[in-house]
């Protein structure tokens, strides 16, 4: 093996990597499969485009005229139908005069959640703003005082009661899973298996048929006399459903900790809560960011099947504007995509929102 | 020997039904006194000084550290904890907590100490073991000589009477071990009871007060380190040390 050394030949150099030629060469056409499948898409949107924006565009009806969205049936969008309707779309059979209450209810809701999941706002004022926005939420939304007329709970829905049962049910149902995974993982036996037959109850069960059960079951067993709002019931039945879920989402968290960590915590001589609370939560929940907002946003879609109790959230008075009617009935498709667009609108932020956090949360196990 | 602060008496513990992990174990520790255990694994070392602060239970015997018995009293569990510190292999420091936070961390929360006033124990800790100027970046951040000598600064942060070190330089890359036995034998030149689960024999022989090398759950032999290491007197100690100073 005396062979002379030779020098390999030289190689071209590397393809330009900067600019849009080269990103459309490398993403869309860097492999024969990869350009196939990218003439393949562009042809179905080709062929499937025009058309939608035909529908939607085009031909479409923005004003609330029956006569103009009968004749454009078939061909375009009446979006007119949503013009028409909006109102009980978005406030359910909340009395039409009154409806400014829930809006500046929700908004002050909404102003509170986000301010609560941004960073400057973390301080003592909203810890005092959380209660205030609650008894200004209740006291608009139900009336009854400082001269405003009493609405029962029964009529409220729509975007706001979704917003509301949301917002409550997860806020409530995040300390209970932290709980209810904590005593799975307890040492008690009584608390472990306390807590595992709950959620293997919940979870063994339809969200329909706890609703059902909070609305027409509970009742019954009630002693006569004494009866509990149907709202608050079923609040009670999403959130007892939603914290089963989320206590196995924590529930993984918490088995992801070192038990190094645990027993760090114990030589030091923390207690059993100091140690759940300044060492072993933190790291658990950062670990299941993405599965706790999984639950939050299947609580959010969830909170629409309350309609089967008699409670008109987003989706139900989606069916209250059109179902009755028998003029716009058929343009329900375009309420459908309304609400589609909204709910969208408020899952995409949840989802965003997470992200932030676990960016955020990443720091400290940055290098 | 009189008051010993650590006392053993006829201690026994299984994992389970079956493994006897700790037989009949009668030890008794002085104040200052610097132990170092050795043995091969599964001999029952860590067991025995994790017991010291209530990591593990024993199951039968007595266990008296700094005249509190340890019981299943969680209480009793307690007040031992905040007379020792402890020393881990694996450090175990808290990743999401920077290295003051760790340090803080039970001054504020066990011993309420005002935050002010832990900060300077803690910082003083840190200079302690030469890493003062890593106090605000995160664990993972440093080198694991550097991560094990927070450790120690945070298990010194409650001035605690016994220290207990378990195996704190296996898991080290071979250039800092030597910064992490630095730090331990300064601190065992300053009178605190340290109990040192090791294969360093170096160190221990600088500065062990006592050796004690344990197989299958029992105390086989006690002897000053340099009877240790020159005459040992049972055939399975000789075997022990034939093998890891053998090379």
């Amino acid at each position: 093996m005396a062979a002379a050394l030779e020098p390999l030949a030289a190689r071209a150099p590397p393809m330009r990597t900067g600019g849009p030629l080269a990103w459309i060469r490398t993403q869309l056409f860097g492999s024969w499969p990869s350009g196939v499948a990218t003439l393949a898409l562009v042809g179905l949107f080709a062929w499937w485009l025009p058309g939608l924006f035909d529908w939607a565009v085009l031909h479409a009806v923005t004003a609330p005229s029956l006569d103009a969205c009968r004749a454009a049936r078939g061909s375009g969008a009446c979006w007119g139908a949503i013009v028409e309707k909006h109102r009980l779309v978005i406030f359910g059979r909340y009395p039409f005069d009154e409806q400014w209450r829930p809006l500046a209810a929700t908004l002050a809701l909404l102003a509170l959640l986000t301010a609560s999941c941004t960073r400057v706002f973390w301080n003592r004022w909203l810890a005092l703003a959380w209660p205030a926005v609650l008894v200004a939420f209740f006291a608009l939304m139900s009336g009854g005082v400082f001269g405003l007329a009493s609405v029962p709970t029964d009529r409220w829905g729509g975007l706001p009661l979704t917003i509301m049962l949301s917002t409550f049910s997860v806020a409530l149902a995040f300390p209970l899973a932290v709980l209810v995974a904590l005593g799975r993982r307890s040492t008690l036996p009584a608390i472990r298996t306390l807590c595992a037959v709950y959620v293997e109850l919940v979870r063994g069960v339809p969200l329909v048929s706890v609703l059902f059960m909070a609305s027409f079951m509970f009742p019954l067993l009630m002693p006569p006399g004494v009866s509990i709002d149907v709202l608050l019931r079923v609040l009670a039945g999403i959130t007892l459903f939603g914290a089963a879920y989320l206590a196995e989402v924590v529930r993984g968290g918490l088995q992801a900790v070192p038990n190094g960590q645990i027993e760090a915590a114990a030589s030091l001589g923390l207690t059993y809560w100091q140690t759940q609370r300044k060492i072993v939560l933190p790291q658990a929940l950062a670990m299941v960011v993405p599965g706790i907002m999984n639950s939050f946003i299947s609580t959010f879609k969830d909170t629409s099947l309350v309609t089967i109790v008699s409670l008109y959230e987003l989706t139900g008075s989606l069916g209250l504007a059109f179902d009755s009617d028998a003029d716009w009935r058929p343009y329900k498709i375009e309420g459908y995509l309304f609400i589609a667009v909204i709910y969208f609108a408020f899952c995409l932020s949840m989802s965003r929102y997470s992200l932030w956090v676990e960016t955020h949360l990443s720091r400290s196990r940055e290098r | 020997m009189s008051d010993p602060i650590v006392a053993f008496e006829k201690v026994n513990k299984w994992y389970g039904n079956r493994f006897h992990v700790l037989r009949d174990i009668d030890l008794r520790v002085a104040r200052g006194e610097r132990i170092v255990v050795c043995g091969p694994s599964g001999s029952g070392k860590s067991t025995l000084i994790r017991c010291i602060n209530g990591l593990e239970e024993h199951q039968q015997g007595r266990l008296v550290v700094d005249g509190i018995e340890l019981t299943d009293d969680v209480r009793s569990i307690e007040r031992v904890r905040r007379e020792v510190g402890m020393v881990f292999q694996q450090f175990n420091l808290f990743p999401h907590l920077t290295v003051l936070e760790n340090l803080t961390l039970a001054p504020i929360w066990v011993a309420r100490m005002p935050k002010k006033e832990a900060d300077e124990r803690a910082m003083q800790q840190l200079r302690r073991v030469r890493i003062a100027e890593q106090a605000h970046k995160y664990p993972l951040q440093l080198s694991g000589g550097q991560q094990q000598r927070v450790a120690i600064a945070r298990a010194l942060c409650l001035t605690p009477k016994i220290m207990l070190f378990d195996e704190p330089t296996s898991a080290l890359d071979p250039e800092m071990i030597k910064e992490v036995l630095d730090v331990m034998i300064e601190l065992a030149g300053q009178g605190i009871t340290m109990l040192c689960v090791t294969h360093e024999m170096g160190f221990a022989r600088a500065v062990a007060d006592r050796m004690i090398f344990m197989d299958q759950g029992q105390i086989v032999e006690e002897n000053t380190p340099s009877e240790f290491f020159s005459h040992p007197k049972s055939e399975r100690t000789r075997d022990f040390l034939s093998k890891i100073l053998g090379h």
